[in-house]
């Protein structure tokens, strides 16, 4: 955020901070005038193509849109795009454009002095009609957003922006850096524009809602869905419109958020501190000074000199479509932190809305499963289909039912009903949960699902106290707790015999490219001591768990590992085309029992082979032989396969090359992500019947059809983790923690999964790594903690609101230990009649997991371009809705989120501009098809942060804080090149340094004396023995265990080559690849519902 | 007669040729009359200690269609230096280094002495010999731990330049890599599924296809030897490892549930053993050894199902034609068979079950490539280890008795033609003049037909050698000649070859067919050359030449390779293999088996195989070939029974009693396979191996319409050869037939 990029300067200056200020001010002043204007504008022409179709209407509506709030809602949506982004309704049709176009290019500071005349709304609008009309159309949509975003930004610029802001107003035009900073700084802009917003009526519903909303968190609950209503409220508008939608709060809220937003600063007062306080004022004022500069633009564009008036005229108020102004992940996660961290999440309560991934909190299981388990997009849901249908929100569960808990949480206790088995409904075979029924004294119970009446056998009866319920009610998990296991009987087991112990089968490529690159030494010897630590249950000495290896090229080498053996025994089976397990006895042992023979075996691996010239290798035969050696063995298990190449050895499951770019935007862009041939399919039909599990560890050098390898794993529940250009010095970390972990993980094997619901819904569709042989079971050969499944619900009748909705997930399967279980996970929510009760209680999170994974899923059928579509659609039409049925009344050009839903646009912008389903030119068809099945089987959390990164701050915090330094948005306009920021999404980590970090910092952070000396591209950090490297290193591997998965360590120079990487993840940005960014989609969105309405 | 004997006996040991007829008929017409047909008995390789090979090679008769050898029968023009063929008259030029010959610088092939010689040819690669072991691990622990053993223990009698490899199989086929430090390293085929030579090759890896890391040319030579030597080492080099593999080897892991076979594919293993050798060693010696105990359960070549309750086909299946496996398995070993035969490899077979094992149809293995035949009841017996043993027993020289990729090349005069040939061995399919059914060209009275048999081979030492061995006989009138030719007659080679014939029928025709056969040739025979009045049973006699003959055919009928009556389906393959491969004395024990008598009443003498013989104060010692047996009389056993032979005085009586038991150990010595060695007495269970054999001339029919009190009474309704013989003799002189 800080200030500057404009770089050249700094490195002089950067010591002396308190002259800083007024450096960057006479510098800049310089600087923006010339560069700035040019590149923006040309930049911006890019993005607008996207929107462009609206502007013809904007032109129609800018003129008249000029007036007031209201007024500017009507026209906004024309033309005022430019606008859109500095005042809400704003007519400054001209101006604002121009500032866009500044923006985008990344000019960031242009944006910002604009904003702030943009957000005059009173002057600008005359001003901006006759300018551009076009872009401001595409940009008036966003303008009402940004004034109810608007708030917001005043909080953080409260701390922040007085610094940057001012050192950006004054030069930093030409520094995008800036403009990051504006934001914040703008703050009082903001309320300015909020007071157009006032437009902005704030929907939300519920008052504690509205505290939520961006202020700055600080406040209360969310609020209004636009956050940036909220802040206005403080100002004007804020008021006014917060009023109206539901808050009074709102207003006294923006103060504390400013302070909050100060929080981040934090970093930066080294520099500025002393200056802040003052600042804040200054801002505002400064704006003018900056204001200053652009009339100089002005010049060459006509739009600019308007601006530049309005600017004049009112420094404080006028603000074009802030960043700031809209509503902030950040700052929604910051919010919901602060309010619902702090207490357990107590489940009794039927259609709570737990609080969101990213909080930290417990849970006390009450009669409902924990959110770690299940997540629903709603938790009321309607009562009919066609509210439902009008509603657009799709009713999905995210059910992952092996999840790990935290350790002050129990994990499910085990009920053991004896030989009978677990009590069940005898109609619709529901399992017994705190939800049945007890009725006739306890002698009957009636299900919650289908209603029927059942027996109660005589060895359970238990007699009901005076309100119906059972006296053993709490000694009994299935009668008062939401998740639970059962002990199956036999009955539940394969060929009705209880099942051995799982097996883990290694198979290793020992091919040629293997072998260069380490990698089978590399993972022979880390084998050695892996073996110790595999899964074992509860208590247990010993795992279970049988292992077995396996290396192959073109052809497959079993090894017999008895333990009565001296040395190992090899078995070459060159049959490929009709494989089969040459031995039975010795290949699966305990790994203590045949320790010696194993380690003489990882021992002899690499040195055998380390004379290979076999380049070709075969896949399917592998797993094929894999699952009959678990066959053979009769038990179900987990096969780690690591492979370098695309298996084009003559065998089934051969393989040829079919990357082609040229498909990508075509109707067959689709192929590449479909298997090539049927075989695979048919392989994972037999793994699963099986049992076995399937994970594919990846190092490829170049194109292996990760789209059709992967089939098996995601079809058998496994997972598959890829190294590009594997080279061990580079990634040996991140490969060996992957391996160890996935290796270590509690696995459940040959697992059945069955959602059932209470009458009136039902489980239509299912997204995740698992395979269905049927409309209903969910078959997952493996199952672990980090798998997801998502499920969708339809309606077949209606519900009602007394008895809510039941879901009971139950999944049987077998423990690492060989013992046959079943988990039981239950949830009610409660039912409406009224959409707004369905809004209210929506989660966002869950519900772009859904539909990211709906889209990802789409692509396999349908063009890309088509799945975006649906998505754009069907967001708007959720948006649509909500603005048509439970926002009070307001003008069309206003942009109205609900609460819950205010991120919905930024986060499906993210995922719209995902690798997948938009990929840039550097994105290989195999990273497509790898991120399109993780994706398939996340969780909420990891879809959070996958789509919208975590952007960390490192120096702003005091050294000695311990926590985790508050995010900021993931925009390059946050980015202050005198601070290093960590970055990650779950897969990739980097660290960003900026180029006037002090040299203090760079030395103690990488041992090097300049920042010039920092190795672009550097994955591990020196272990130096200072607070700030130690800090570091802590956050970063901290950052690490929060994954599921090792994120490797990228070091990105600012304005390095490696920095192209690094911005692709600034998700709020425009994308190289064409994605919109968020002030631009954001407008789009607008768009389409305004669409939708009229 | 003493002539004929002792010249026929001088023939077969010094050409190891022995003719049905020493004088020969001169048209085929005639031939035909005289019921026995123009055969020989050849022992190609016959152990000649006082033949010393020669150093050179052969000189060939220049015409291409004839190329025969330069033999003491070829007229020879010292001065021109020019020889004719005696074949087909071409005169051949010596070549150069034949100029110093005269008269009385004869080179060996014309002296008369050499009719058999020996050529070393230095030409070639002298490649390596080649023991392949193909060991089936479905055995019981204490068989397969003796069975190891003995292919531990074989190693050290391997030549230490051979070249060893070692499949196993079970329910998958494993061939062993042998050279691995450290790790055993085993290619496995599934046991169910028949694949190609190409295949096998392919999935061995020997078949390098173009590599494109690989520098071409440089590494090219070494490829070769790398690849096949992966599977085959000298014994030298991996002693120690093979050792180890063989001591590890663990029983086939695969479970076998109550109620059936362990899965064994057999069938399976030998065609991988047999792609590997074609693909990595044509035409060079090598055997296949396989090992096995027990029948083939799965995959090609599979003899009976794995499930107990079915049991594998007996004759009587056969006869029903029940027997569903039999044609498609003897289908597959037979393609095998020759396949391995046009390499120049052999295949063993050892056989060592309770029960059969399959070598009905897997007999041809051995006996189209010249492999051994084994079948015990055990590898924990004596008569496997020891057979197993005796194969690589050495001769004078030191050399193993065992020569590879032998072919056999008969030239013939032209008046001769050859029908064919009965033993271990396929047919080259060779078309050339000397081939026909029949012969039919004009025969020069007096002139002498000459035949001479090429035998090209790898000596076990690993050279190259042709024998060639040139014989003539005279040419005679039947018509004017007849008492000529009847006085040549050779009966033991006579009765030898007609079972052959009648054994080689009885493969393809029902048994009954084949005795008629017999019967009908016997009648035919006596009628043609027995002295009678027509219609006078009494009358009938039989020259010396012929007396003996009838005898033979009756024991002939009776025996194993005739009667399958009692014997297994195997039992008669093995007889059969046996029969059709060992020299004339031992072909004549099979027929008729020998009996010595030993008595207080003097020395150790040969008896007649007549029940007669069977007194209570005797030892008879039997040999059957198969069988030793020695069979204590019934006071004899009383005797032993009270101990007398450890009283000192009645040491006589010991020696007795050890006198047969040494002669039967000479024969148990010498004898491959090594026979079954049986010692009873009288009235005990294995007496019946005695029983079964000798002329039931006392049954329970006859006994006492005898009213002798001699010998004993043998329970059968087979006919005695008192019997038989009055039935020939009322046939033969009859006119009706």
């Amino acid at each position: 955020m800080n200030v500057n990029q404009s770089v050249p300067p700094v490195p002089s200056f950067g010591q002396p901070q308190p002259v800083y200020p007024g450096y960057h001010q006479s510098s800049y002043g310089g600087q923006s005038g010339s560069t700035a204007p040019t590149i923006p504008y040309g930049a911006y022409n890019g993005p607008v193509p996207g929107y462009q179709q609206t502007p013809p209407q904007g032109m129609s509506r800018a003129p008249p849109s000029s007036g007031a709030p209201p007024a500017s809602t009507a026209q906004a949506p024309c033309g005022q795009a430019a606008y859109g982004q500095f005042g809400q309704g704003d007519v400054q049709n001209g101006p604002s454009s121009t500032v866009q176009m500044q923006r985008l290019p990344g000019s960031q500071p242009f944006g910002s002095p604009l904003a702030p005349v943009g957000n005059q709304p009173a002057v600008l609008q005359p001003y901006g009609p006759p300018p551009t009309s076009a872009q401001v159309t595409a940009q008036l949509s966003g303008m009402q957003i940004s004034g109810a975003v608007a708030p917001a930004p005043p909080s953080s610029g409260l701390g922040y922006g007085p610094p940057t802001s001012l050192a950006s107003a004054s030069g930093s035009f030409p520094n995008s850096g800036l403009y990051g900073s504006y934001p914040q700084g703008q703050a009082p802009p903001l309320s300015q524009a909020q007071g157009h917003p006032g437009i902005q009526t704030p929907q939300r519903s519920a008052p504690s809602q509205a505290s939520g909303f961006t202020p700055p968190a600080s406040g209360g609950p969310r609020l209004p869905s636009i956050t940036g209503p909220l802040l206005p409220g403080q100002s004007f508008g804020g008021p006014s419109v917060s009023q109206p939608n539901h808050v009074s709060s709102p207003p006294p809220q923006a103060l504390p958020p400013g302070t909050q937003m100060t929080g981040p600063l934090g970093p930066l007062p080294p520099m500025h501190s002393p200056q802040q306080p003052g600042y804040q004022p200054q801002q505002n004022g400064s704006f003018g000074p900056t204001r200053g500069p652009q009339p100089n633009y002005g010049s060459p564009y006509p739009a600019a000199p308007t601006f530049g008036s309005q600017s004049g005229p009112q420094p404080l108020p006028p603000k074009r479509l802030d960043p700031d102004a809209i509503p902030s992940p950040i700052q929604v996660i910051e919010d919901d932190r602060n309010n619902r961290g702090t207490e357990p999440f107590v489940t009794g309560v039927r259609g709570q809305v737990p609080p969101l991934v990213t909080t930290n909190f417990l849970v006390k299981d009450q009669g409902n499963a924990s959110p770690r388990y299940i997540r629903c997009t709603s938790y009321n849901i309607p009562c009919t289909s066609d509210m439902a249908k009008q509603a657009q929100v799709p009713l999905a569960a995210v059910i992952k039912p092996l999840a790990r808990l935290p350790p002050e949480e129990a994990s499910p206790y085990v009920v053991d009903h004896g030989e009978s088995g677990p009590l069940r409904c005898n109609r619709c075979k529901a399992y017994m949960c705190p939800f049945m029924q007890f009725i006739e004294g306890g002698r009957r119970f009636q299900c919650c699902f289908c209603s029927c009446i059942n027996d109660v056998p005589p060895q359970y009866f238990q007699h009901l106290d005076h309100t119906g319920k059972r006296v053993d009610a709490y000694d009994r998990p299935e009668l008062s707790l939401g998740s639970y296991e059962f002990l199956a009987t036999v009955d539940y087991c394969k060929n009705s015999k209880f099942p051995s112990p799982p097996a883990f089968i290694f198979m290793i490529d020992v091919s040629y490219n293997a072998i260069r690159t380490g990698l089978v030494r590399l993972l022979c010897e880390e084998l050695k001591s892996l073996l110790d630590f595999l899964p074992r249950e509860g208590g247990a000495e010993e795992s279970a768990i049988r292992v077995g290896f396996v290396t192959y090229n073109k052809v497959l080498h079993f090894y017999n590992v008895k333990s009565s053996l001296a040395q190992p025994q090899m078995m070459v089976v060159s049959d490929v085309a009709d494989m089969f397990v040459p031995l039975l006895d010795g290949f699966l042992v305990n790994v203590n029992e045949s320790r010696a023979v194993i380690t003489s075996l990882l021992d002899q691996i690499p040195e055998m082979f380390a004379d290979t010239r076999e380049t070709e290798t075969v896949f399917v035969p592998v797993i094929q032989a894999g699952m009959e050696a678990l066959k053979a063995a009769e038990c179900a298990g987990k096969l780690f396969l690591f492979h370098t190449s695309l298996p084009i050895a003559e065998a089934p499951g051969k393989l040829k090359n079919r990357d082609d770019r040229k498909l990508i935007n075509t109707d067959k862009e689709k192929t590449l992500f479909q298997p090539q041939t049927g075989a695979y399919q048919t392989l994972a039909k037999e793994c699963v019947a099986q049992g076995c599990c399937v994970d594919l560890f990846l190092f490829p050098n170049q194109y292996v059809d990760v789209a059709t390898l992967s089939v098996v794993p995601q079809l058998t529940g496994g997972s598959v983790y890829k190294y590009a250009c594997f080279q061990v010095e580079n990634d040996q970390e991140r490969f060996l923690s992957d391996l160890r972990r996935d290796v270590q993980k509690v696995v459940g094997f040959d697992a059945v999964m069955r959602v059932r619901t209470s009458t009136g819904i039902r489980a239509v569709d299912f997204f995740g790594a698992f395979y269905m042989s049927n409309t209903t079971d969910v078959e997952l050969a493996g199952l672990d903690g980090d798998k997801t499944v998502t499920v969708e619900f339809k309606h077949d009748d209606r519900l009602n609101e007394e008895s809510g909705a039941l879901l009971q997930c139950a999944l049987l399967y077998t423990s690492c230990a060989g013992q046959r279980r079943l988990r039981i996970h239950n949830l009610a929510l409660n039912c409406c009649t009224q959409l707004a009760d369905l809004y209210r209680n929506c989660e966002t999170d869950t519900l772009i997991n859904y539909m990211a994974k709906f889209a990802y899923r789409g692509v396999l059928n349908s063009p890309v371009k088509a799945v975006r579509d649906t998505l754009i659609t069907q967001c708007a039409q959720i948006l649509a809705c909500y603005r048509k049925n439970c926002a009070s009344p307001s003008s069309a050009g206003q942009l109205i989120l609900p609460e819950c839903m205010k991120l919905l646009p930024v986060y499906l912008n993210c995922v719209l501009k995902s690798d997948v389903l938009q990929p840039g030119a550097e994105i290989t068809t195999d990273d497509r098809a790898y991120v399109r099945q993780l994706v398939t089987s996340m969780d909420v959390a990891e879809t959070n942060v996958f789509f919208y990164p975590r952007l960390l701050p490192l120096t702003k915090s005091p050294i000695e804080s311990t926590t985790e330094p508050p995010a900021v948005r993931a925009s390059e306009e946050r980015l202050s090149n005198g601070d290093m920021y960590l970055l990650e999404n779950g897969l990739n980590l980097f660290l960003w340094v900026g180029a006037s970090v002090q040299q203090g910092v760079v030395q103690s952070l990488f041992s090097v004396s300049s920042f010039s000396q920092i190795t672009s591209g550097l994955s591990v950090l020196p272990v130096l023995d200072n607070p700030l490297s130690k800090k570091v290193r802590g956050l970063i591997d901290s950052l690490r265990a929060q994954r599921s998965r090792y994120m490797k360590l990228i070091v990105v120079k600012q304005e390095d080559k490696l920095e192209m990487l690094f911005k692709h993840f600034l998700v709020e940005d425009k994308s190289l690849s064409g994605g919109a960014s968020y002030v631009d989609f954001l407008c789009h969105m607008h768009k389409e519902i305004r669409q939708l309405l009229s | 007669m003493a002539t004929y004997l002792e010249f026929i006996q001088q023939n077969e040991e010094r050409d190891g040729v022995r003719f049905s007829w020493n004088v020969w008929p001169s048209s085929r017409l005639e031939a035909t009359r005289m019921v026995v047909p123009l055969a020989c008995l050849l022992t190609p390789l016959k152990e000649r200690p006082d033949l010393p090979p020669v150093q050179y090679e052969p000189v060939l008769c220049s015409r291409p269609t004839c190329k025969a050898v330069l033999n003491p029968l070829c007229q020879v023009d010292y001065r021109a230096k020019l020889w004719a063929c005696n074949f087909c008259f071409q005169r051949n030029q010596f070549p150069p280094a034949y100029g110093g010959i005269s008269e009385v610088n004869q080179p060996a092939e014309l002296m008369p002495q050499f009719s058999t010689i020996e050529y070393m040819i230095q030409r070639g690669a002298q490649s390596p010999l080649i023991f392949l072991y193909v060991v089936d691990t479905c055995l019981e622990e204490d068989d397969l731990q003796a069975l190891k053993e003995s292919l531990q223990m074989s190693l050290s009698l391997l030549p230490p330049d051979a070249l060893v490899g070692l499949i196993t199989f079970g329910r998958m086929v494993q061939v062993h890599e042998l050279s691995c430090e450290g790790i055993s390293k085993s290619y496995v085929f599934r046991g169910t599924k028949d694949l190609t030579a190409k295949q096998i090759q392919d999935m061995l890896g020997l078949t390098k296809p173009a590599m494109p890391m690989q520098q071409a040319r440089p590494v090219q030579p070494q490829e070769h030897p790398f690849a096949s030597t992966r599977f085959l080492q000298p014994v030298h080099k991996i002693d120690m490892n093979l050792t180890d593999l063989l001591g590890e080897l663990q029983r086939d892991p695969w479970p076998v549930t109550q109620g059936k076979r362990p899965l064994r594919s057999t069938g399976v293993a030998l065609s991988i053993a047999v792609g590997l050798l074609e693909g990595t060693f044509p035409n060079t010696g090598a055997r296949i050894m396989l090992f096995t105990g027990g029948p083939p359960t799965q995959g090609p070549g599979m003899v009976v199902g794995d499930e107990l309750k079915i049991p594998i086909r007996s004759w009587h299946d056969i006869e029903k034609d029940n027997a569903r496996f039999m044609k498609k398995a003897t289908k597959h070993y037979e393609m095998l068979a020759n396949r391995t035969a046009a390499n120049g490899h052999c295949i063993d077979i050892y056989a060592c079950a309770l029960d059969q094992t399959g070598l009905l149809e897997m007999k041809c293995c051995a006996n189209l490539t010249g492999g051994y035949m084994v079948m015990g009841d055990s590898f924990n017996t004596s008569l496997f280890k020891q057979t197993f043993q005796r194969i690589f027993t050495k001769d004078f020289n030191g050399d193993f008795r065992m020569a590879f990729g032998a072919t056999l090349d008969v030239k013939t005069s032209r008046e001769l033609k050859i029908a064919g040939a009965i033993g271990p061995c396929v047919s080259l399919n060779v078309k050339g003049p000397c081939v026909s059914e029949n012969h039919n060209a004009p025969i020069p009275q007096g002139g002498r037909g000459a035949i001479q048999f090429v035998t090209h081979y790898q000596h076990s030492s690993t050279q190259r050698r042709i024998r060639v061995t040139t014989i003539a006989r005279n040419w005679a009138d039947v018509q004017s000649q007849l008492r000529h030719i009847e006085a040549a007659f050779d009966q033991e080679a006579a009765a030898v070859l007609m079972a052959r014939l009648g054994v080689f029928r009885a493969e393809s025709e029902e048994g009954p067919d084949v005795l008629r056969w017999l019967d009908r040739q016997l009648i035919r025979l006596c009628q043609k050359f027995g002295q009678y009045n027509k219609e006078d049973p009494t009358s009938f006699r039989l020259s010396d030449s012929f007396s003996l003959y009838p005898q033979f055919m009756f024991h002939l009928r009776r025996s194993p390779f005739l009667q399958v009556f009692n014997n297994s389906p195997d039992e008669s393959s093995y007889y059969r293999h046996h029969f059709a491969r060992q020299d004339l004395t031992q072909s004549l024990i099979m027929i008729q088996p020998i009996l010595y008598s030993y008595s207080f009443h003097g020395p150790p003498e040969p008896v007649l195989l007549d029940s007669s013989s069977i007194l209570a104060d005797r030892i008879l010692l039997m040999d059957t070939f198969f069988q030793i047996v020695i069979y204590l009389g019934e006071t004899i056993a009383q005797w032993r029974k009270a101990g007398y032979q450890d009283m000192p005085e009645y040491e006589n009586f010991k020696h007795l009693l050890q006198a047969p038991l040494d002669d039967a150990q000479e024969i148990l010595q010498a004898r491959f396979p090594m026979p079954r060695y049986i010692n009873t007495e009288h009235g005990g269970s294995q007496a019946r191996f005695l029983l079964s054999k000798v002329n039931p001339s006392q049954t329970h029919n006859n006994l006492y319409a005898w009213g002798q009190e001699t010998g004993a009474p043998i329970l059968t309704d087979d006919v005695s050869l008192q019997v038989f013989m009055d039935h020939l003799k009322k046939l033969a002189v009859s006119s009706a037939c």
